[in-house]
């Protein structure tokens, strides 16, 4: 990503352990990114790899055991209730279920008026005047705005969710697996709908999905994560055209395409890997081809290599050496 | 060759606030032994239903309300519910979406494939366990030997659908239904679970019918493929009729909208405006009409029937105008 642009969040080194008596496990392992303004960073990866625990912390709703987060200049842990609480109105979150993130209790109208409310903006005209304009910038109709969420589909819900996370005019959204749960067509409309309001809005985004698709859709900067690490970095184009990393290309040839003909070409990388081990410099080298007969990715620590300016990868062997 | 499964004219109710209203329509198909049929589409589309179908799951208050189905030349809705207790997994047996559920979780795995086998066969403890060791290696689990003795808890999503696949070929069935049976599972996993399925009916021949929202597991499995929208069966035809020349508007507007790594991100994605109509709710004629953008006055005004069109079927009044095969649109 190109230096010009103003970093709005940005993660130095975060890693987060979750013990739980002699257990102990690194959800994130110095994991670090920055979300550049307007801009998406899309963080892939499959369950389990630490992508929602990012998230978190980024929201300020978990706090690393090591490392640092910085929202919009400021640095979360060191700010006080109320400073935190301000900061929130430009950090906001869609999260995957559609239909338990809203009160089910309350109308549309309200559940929008939420945030508005929460930080006592406005009387309740003008409110009323914001949510019907945020209602029609998500696609929705008025009539839409005394109904509560069993009464609304799927992605009518997700689009509620959406109108709610704007109603502060946040610079930054987190997006976490907001599409997984909704059909194809419908799920269509809400990505067409997000990068339209990207642009509209002058958004950053942080993309949360399991979903290489919608992150090859969605993203101007990927990062993909395997156990708690970032182990590949670049831009759409490098992630996707140019992978480095033997876990990204695994990944993306794991994924069944809608083309019969494609599919069988791709079918010939698949391997049947053993599941991953620990003690490994390499999370990864029980399950890849190359890395499980070289000795220094069993015991010689890895860092982030950085190819170019804008992609840089976690492996001693990658795929253009 | 011969149909193993035939389904002829099925229709499912449920109650609604507006009276019994229709949840799969009319919907008739054949699986030839040692085919791989996938059935494709939307939530509330009916795929599941039918799948409960053909096992017999239906309960009140969902019921069928017509229609047959030919198990192996054997009529099976008319069927007493114990006669059909013999059919169930020695003829067709089932996997569901979320392995976790299917399995008891205060029950070893080993035990609840035993008590499996010995449902189908009588045979003594030790044989089972024998043979619930050598199905937990053709199910691809390391270790038979030991992971026999495995709680539920022990294991990952994609090793617990390896044990409920096993369970359901306990009993030898000619016929698997795959409900969603990957979709929970991670992309790497979902990749392996598939290749083993395929292995195994191409091992066992069996016929399979994969049942998925995913177009791209779809294209990856099938022989043919069944596409469903609103109750209905819109599109039955080759994975390449279906994938490369689709001749139902409602089949074109669904590969259009996806959203895979190999689209172009400059353009939006052609989504369908509004969503699948509420089974409350469907619309006259045409299921898909109020969507198509092809649609005439005749579409909304009588019912397309299934028929043939450039080799395969479909359910459109416009497929021969709009899809010619080598037609641009």
């Amino acid at each position: 990503m190109s230096t010009e642009l103003k970093v709005v969040a940005s993660a130095s080194g975060i890693s987060r352990i979750f013990r739980g008596g002699s257990n102990e496990v690194r959800a994130l392992d110095d994991v670090s990114f920055s979300l550049h303004e307007g801009k998406t960073l899309a963080l892939v990866g499959e369950s389990g790899s630490g992508k929602t625990t990012a998230a978190r912390i980024l929201l300020g709703l978990d706090t690393p055991s090591a490392g640092s987060v910085e929202v919009l200049g400021q640095t979360l842990g060191t700010l006080k209730h109320e400073e935190m609480r301000l900061l929130r109105r430009e950090i906001q979150v869609v999260q995957q279920d559609p239909f338990s993130q809203l009160n089910r209790r309350h109308s549309v109208q309200r559940i929008i008026e939420g945030p508005l409310l929460a930080f006592n903006i406005g009387d309740k005209e003008s409110r009323k005047k914001k949510v019907i304009e945020l209602l029609e910038a998500v696609g929705l109709e008025k009539e839409h705005l005394r109904r509560r969420p069993h009464e609304l589909s799927g992605g009518q819900c997700q689009r509620v969710a959406i109108a709610r996370a704007l109603a502060l005019d946040p610079k930054i959204v987190v997006l976490d697996e907001a599409v997984s749960a909704l059909d194809v067509s419908v799920r269509a409309q809400v990505l067409n709908l997000l990068r339209k309001l990207q642009q509209e809005r002058g958004l950053t985004y942080f993309f949360i999905t399991h979903d290489l698709g919608v992150a090859h859709y969605m993203a101007d900067e990927v990062a993909v994560m395997f156990r708690g690490r970032i182990v590949e970095r670049g831009t759409r184009e490098d992630v996707f055209e140019n992978s480095q990393h033997h876990y990204t290309i695994g990944l993306l040839a794991s994924v069944p395409l809608a083309n019969p003909q494609a599919v069988k070409s791709n079918k010939e990388q698949v391997q049947t890997l053993p599941s991953p081990e620990d003690g490994d410099a390499c999370l990864y080298r029980t399950r890849c081809a190359v890395g499980m007969n070289r000795p220094d990715c069993k015991s010689t620590t890895l860092t982030l290599t950085k190819g170019t300016a804008t992609h840089s990868w976690l492996c001693h062997s990658p795929q253009g050496s | 060759m011969t149909n193993l499964l035939s389904v002829k004219n099925l229709s499912i109710s449920v109650p609604s606030a507006k009276g019994r209203v229709s949840v799969v329509d009319n919907v008739s198909f054949e699986i030839p032994a040692g085919k791989k049929i996938g059935m494709v589409g939307e939530s509330g589309s009916g795929k599941s239903l039918t799948a409960y179908a053909l096992m017999r799951l239906i309960k009140s208050p969902v019921s069928i309300d017509g229609g047959e189905i030919f198990l192996n030349g054997r009529e099976i809705l008319g069927l007493s519910s114990k006669e059909f207790r013999l059919l169930r997994g020695n003829e067709i047996s089932m996997i569901y979406q979320d392995p976790m559920s299917a399995l008891n979780p205060i029950m070893r795995v080993g035990q609840q494939i035993i008590e499996s086998i010995q449902l189908h066969s009588s045979v003594s403890k030790s044989v089972a366990r024998k043979a619930a060791i050598d199905l937990l290696a053709s199910v691809g689990i390391p270790e038979p030997e030991s992971r026999i003795d495995s709680y539920p808890f022990e294991m990952s999503g994609g090793m617990l659908q390896r044990v409920v696949i096993a369970i359901a070929l306990s009993g030898e069935p000619k016929v698997l239904i795959a409900d969603e049976a990957t979709t929970a599972l991670d992309v790497t996993t979902q990749d392996r679970v598939l290749t083993l399925i395929d292995k195994l009916a191409a091992e066992r021949n069996l016929s399979v019918l994969l049942i998925t929202h995913d177009l791209g597991v779809a294209a990856q499995f099938s022989d043919d493929i069944m596409v469903m929208y609103a109750g209905k069966l819109v599109e039955n035809g080759s994975v390449e009729q279906i994938f490369s020349n689709p001749a139902h508007p409602y089949t074109k507007a669904l590969l259009d909208s996806r959203c895979d790594y190999t689209i172009d991100v400059n353009k939006p994605i052609k989504s369908i405006a509004g969503q699948p109509p509420r089974p409350d709710n469907r619309p006259s004629g045409c299921v898909f009409s109020p969507r198509c953008a092809h649609a005439e006055p005749k579409c909304s005004a009588s019912v397309p029937p299934l028929t043939s069109s450039q080799g395969r079927l479909t359910a459109c009044f416009r497929s021969d105008e709009l899809f010619q095969v080598g037609a641009v649109n």
